[in-house]
């Protein structure tokens, strides 16, 4: 059930209804069963793998908060037989006890993560392997199922557990309850990655039916729709097409379908955000957001900050900070700086452990080299731009670069990196990516820009209007929310003129979306990941 | 509270950090330098911040950092 | 106060969402294919709700029906009151719910099915799907038949409300699409679709052969289903095979049709062994090289099936009924004026006359 499907929609017509209809204290029940009911259309063997997930890591995260307890206690309870070293030495022991559940969960369920994601593409590197070592032996691939949204519920539900250990939130009693955190179906798909103490603050209150709050959420729930279905879904033609065949599409159609992707993942990914930030709003539910205006940054530090935001403040809080802060991690700081001297030696272990996460966040994209290079990409570029910070200030101070049109070059700067960085992402090979992307510097078939080859890419000119449409619409509502909510904003307006916004933007969905036949309703994007 | 300050002025000599109070929430502090700071506190007043202790509130201001310090030393 | 507040809320709520359905309404009117020009075919199947319904014979079939047989010959000549109910590629389970449906407004005497669609044990094209089913008014009938039809790439929602099938057709729009949001405009002679000109048929490519000739199970279902409701109904169902050079008709198809009439005691007239009996002449009667007839070879067809229909199945004359009568006259103008307009269009008369 995708959310451009007409099921999904019945499906969410009757939520709605039944969610204020029931009594209150039903209502987060019947998410839950809502939930599972999604999770099931998605494929009824999918719904083992969230059960087990959910099963251990509500158990885990209750046994290290019983033996917080005990530790809590006991400690009261001996506070004056006790010396400090005892104490401390109690305390320690008590804690490798929380820190075995936590491992034992941890690597339980990323352990199935990895079997499930990363099981064919390690057969097929050792395949790689065999092959050049002239064996003629290979390993065959396994046919398992990705579950949907895998990656998401189990960041979620592993972030949950590490907060428990860590002692930032209590450990939820009733399974059911925590059932719902993990599966909360607007999230399923494709996140956010919700943090327990987040979403639990809304997540099981008891919501009164307010029509304000409701049509809030619509209105983003259409806003959503807009960009997924008027522009994400209509460039994805051209996008397939030119990424299809990297023989024929080289050189300038790298470029534009490098662009074409990049309107495709922002419209598709936020776009999806929006419906799903939307359904929980009218459902009374707070859900933070994942996106701020990432292509308004100035630099690739910047945009990360603003883009997936809850993925990566996922990767910084649960891993960066752990590694980095870590003891051996501490230690190999002092041995650098003695080594290199005050200076590299600080930055040395910082780089080491961005490395990581970097890694991993390429890793966690997808099964494939691409995503690996991708991600160490974003690594060597941040890293650099640490650098030569200095350099670009003595630069900026020199040439005195620091008004609005040096801002919006720094802007496009970061957008083209970005671009650049998406065609790891976009081609389903290295090998692929290195060569559509060198081609650009040695095709020279710039002609192809003007000389009507683009309207050959299964996009025709009405497509080019209406994409030029949505992305310009798409920008104004960016600027204007630099400012606060647009929502917000037309809703000051007379009633007519809100109406008439709400239901041309309406109409626009139902007449430009590419939907229905002829259109394939394409999976979002970040649905596999 | 003066060595914390002296390790602030370090890592950004441009902010007065007598004064600031949404270090974290500007965007004034980020990772990196969030993971160099802690390195030079636990070296400079022996306590070890934990991963756990790494929230805004914690980070926002100078005041609230030391207050941190100050109840992980009593630790 | 507060009342007062609450009344303006409601007003406003029902204002509001008069208006949105009442533009979705007339958006849906506007985007829908009005199959006045071009191709028509798609607007046949909706014809026949107009019609006083108080026929002898109902036709059902695809373009072998519809293309081939003048209900006004029958009148004209044997006082036989005929109705077409056919699309274009219609399926046997469309011709078998089109026939349901028919039967629900009236009994006729004989139905009258061409069993060249029994070779599609599925639907092959969603437009086809459209043509025929979109026509029909909402029934169970039609559910059935939009259930029976659909491609799996198809939804239900899409016939229930077609705006969400056609929401891109604003950008091919046309006068006509204004000009009949509303109203309709008569594009067949009783189902029957006219054509004058004349394309001879040469050099008739044989059929390639095929794996596997025998019959779908859900096509002979529905065939089962439409001999049934016949028999409940008490209406002859007389089996046909229009003089189609091609699609070219198999003789290991021609044995099951013949085997299966045999067995129900069906008749079956298969118009392609009957060239000389019917006078059809493939070098004049034939407008797209053996396809499908034009109006001439359509004339000669009916001929033939009102003879049969008069000697076989004892329908008797009803040139006398003044009430008929009346339908008639304006049905035979327009279908003189049509034939006329027809001839000087094809450049096969002068404006003036001969």
């Amino acid at each position: 059930m995708l959310f451009t499907t007409y099921e999904f929609m019945g499906f969410m017509a009757v939520l709605f209804l039944a969610y204020y209809l029931v009594p209150k204290k039903c209502q987060w029940p019947l998410l839950l069963a809502a939930s599972y009911l999604f999770y099931f259309c998605a494929g009824a063997d999918y719904l083992i793998y969230i059960m087990v997930t959910t099963l251990t890591v509500y158990f885990a995260a209750r046994m290290m908060e019983k033996n917080a307890d005990k530790q809590a206690a006991y400690l009261k309870e001996h506070k004056a037989e006790l010396s400090k070293e005892e104490k401390k030495a109690y305390k320690e022991t008590q804690k490798r006890v929380r820190l075995r559940w936590l491992i034992s969960c941890l690597l339980l369920n990323l352990g199935v993560l990895a079997v499930v994601k990363y099981t064919n593409f390690f057969i097929s590197n050792v395949n790689g392997i065999l092959n050049s070592l002239g064996s003629g032996k290979q390993i065959s691939f396994l046919t398992l199922a990705l579950p949907m949204g895998i990656s998401f519920y189990t960041f979620q539900a592993v972030g949950y557990l590490i907060d428990v250990y860590r002692g930032t939130v209590p450990a939820e009693k009733n399974p059911f309850r925590f059932a719902l955190f993990v599966a909360f179906f607007p999230q399923l798909i494709q996140g956010p990655i919700s943090r327990f103490g987040d979403l639990s603050k809304t997540l099981y209150e008891k919501h009164r039916f307010e029509a304000k709050t409701l049509c809030l959420g619509l209105q983003r729930v259409l806003w959503g729709y807009f960009k997924k279905m008027v522009v994400a879904d209509r460039i994805l033609a051209g996008v397939r097409t030119i990424v299809g065949d990297v023989g024929a599409y080289e050189g300038a159609y790298v470029l534009v379908g490098m662009l074409f992707y990049t309107v495709e993942l922002y419209a598709d990914f936020t776009g999806g955000i929006d419906i799903t930030i939307g359904i929980a709003q009218a459902l009374g539910i707070r859900v933070e957001e994942n996106f701020n205006l990432p292509y308004f940054s100035k630099s690739l530090k910047e945009y990360w900050r603003r883009w997936h935001i809850s993925m990566c403040s996922w990767f910084r809080d649960y891993i960066f900070y752990p590694v980095s802060i870590s003891r051996p991690m501490q230690r190999f700081t002092k041995f650098s700086k003695k080594r290199f001297g005050e200076k590299v030696g600080r930055r040395l272990p910082m780089y080491l452990s961005s490395f990581t996460v970097w890694l991993a966040t390429g890793v966690w994209h997808g099964a494939s080299w691409n995503f690996i290079v991708w991600g160490l990409g974003n690594w060597a570029i941040l890293m650099a731009s640490e650098e030569l910070e200095p350099l670009y200030e003595k630069f900026h101070d020199r040439f005195g670069a620091r008004g609005r049109l040096y801002g919006l070059f720094q802007m496009f700067r970061t957008f083209l990196l970005v671009c650049c960085l998406n065609l790891f992402d976009c081609y389903s090979s290295l090998g692929d990516t290195f060569r559509a992307f060198g081609s650009v510097f040695t095709a020279g078939n710039w002609n192809v820009l003007w000389d009507g080859s683009l309207m050959e890419l299964g996009l025709t000119m009405l497509d080019y209007w209406i994409l030029a449409g949505g992305t310009v619409l798409m920008l104004c509502v960016s600027l204007l929310h630099r400012t606060g909510s647009v929502r917000e904003k037309i809703g000051r307006r007379v009633y007519p003129l809100r109406f008439a916004i709400w239901y041309g933007l309406f109409l626009a969905v139902l007449l430009m979306g590419a939907y229905g036949i002829g259109y394939d309703a394409s999976q979002f994007i970040y649905n596999q990941f | 509270m003066e060595d914390l300050l002296e390790i602030l002025n370090d890592l950004h000599p441009e902010v007065d950090f007598e004064v600031e109070e949404h270090l974290i929430d500007d965007g004034i502090l980020d990772s990196l330098d969030i993971v160099n700071l802690i390195s030079e506190i636990s070296e400079v007043f022996d306590v070890s911040i934990t991963a756990k202790d790494i929230i805004p509130e914690n980070f926002n201001s100078a005041k609230a950092l030391y207050s941190l310090i100050q109840d992980l030393d009593e630790e | 106060m507060k009342q007062n507040g609450k009344a303006r809320a409601l007003i406003k709520f029902a204002v509001s969402a008069a208006v949105a359905l009442g533009g979705l309404f007339l958006l849906q009117r506007l985007l829908v294919p009005k199959y006045v020009d071009g191709i028509v075919e798609g607007a046949f199947i909706a014809e026949y709700y107009g019609e006083k319904k108080d026929f002898d014979v109902i036709f059902v079939g695809d373009c072998e029906v519809y293309e081939n047989f003048s209900p006004i010959v029958l009148w004209q000549e044997y006082g036989i009151n005929s109705y077409i109910r056919g699309s274009a590629e219609q399926y046997i389970w469309q011709s078998y719910y089109v026939l349901e449906d028919t039967l629900r407004y009236e009994t006729p005497k004989a139905a009258i099915f061409n069993i060249q669609s029994l070779q599609f044990d599925k639907s092959q094209n969603e437009a086809y799907n459209r043509m025929t089913l979109e026509g029909m008014r909402w029934s169970p009938s039609k559910v059935n038949a939009i259930l029976a039809s659909m491609k799996p790439e198809e939804q239900f929602l899409d016939y229930v409300f077609p705006i969400l099938r056609y929401h891109s057709r604003w950008s091919e729009l046309t006068a006509s699409d204004i000009r009949y949001m509303f109203d309709t405009k008569r594009v067949s002679h009783n189902g029957y679709y006219m054509r004058v000109d004349v394309r001879p048929a040469e050099n008739v490519p044989t059929g390639r052969i095929l794996g596997d000739y025998s019959f779908g199970e859900n096509a002979w279902k529905y065939l089962d289903m439409m001999r049934e409701l016949c028999e409940e109904k008490g209406v002859k169902l007389i089996l046909i095979k229009a003089p189609s050079l091609y699609p070219y008709w198999y003789p290991e198809w021609e044995e099951q049709v013949e085997e299966y009439a045999q067995k129900y005691g069906l008749p079956y007239i298969n118009f392609l062994e009957l060239t000389e009996e019917t006078g059809i002449d493939y070098s004049t009667d034939t407008y797209d090289a053996g396809l499908h007839m034009n109006l001439s070879g359509a004339e000669k067809l009916a001929r033939y099936m009102g003879r049969f229909l008069r000697e076989e199945i004892g329908l008797l004359d009803r040139r006398g009924e003044t009430e008929l009568q009346e339908i008639w006259k304006s049905k035979i103008e327009a279908y003189e004026a049509e034939r006329e307009a027809q001839y000087v269009k094809y450049g096969m008369k002068e404006e003036n006359g001969q």
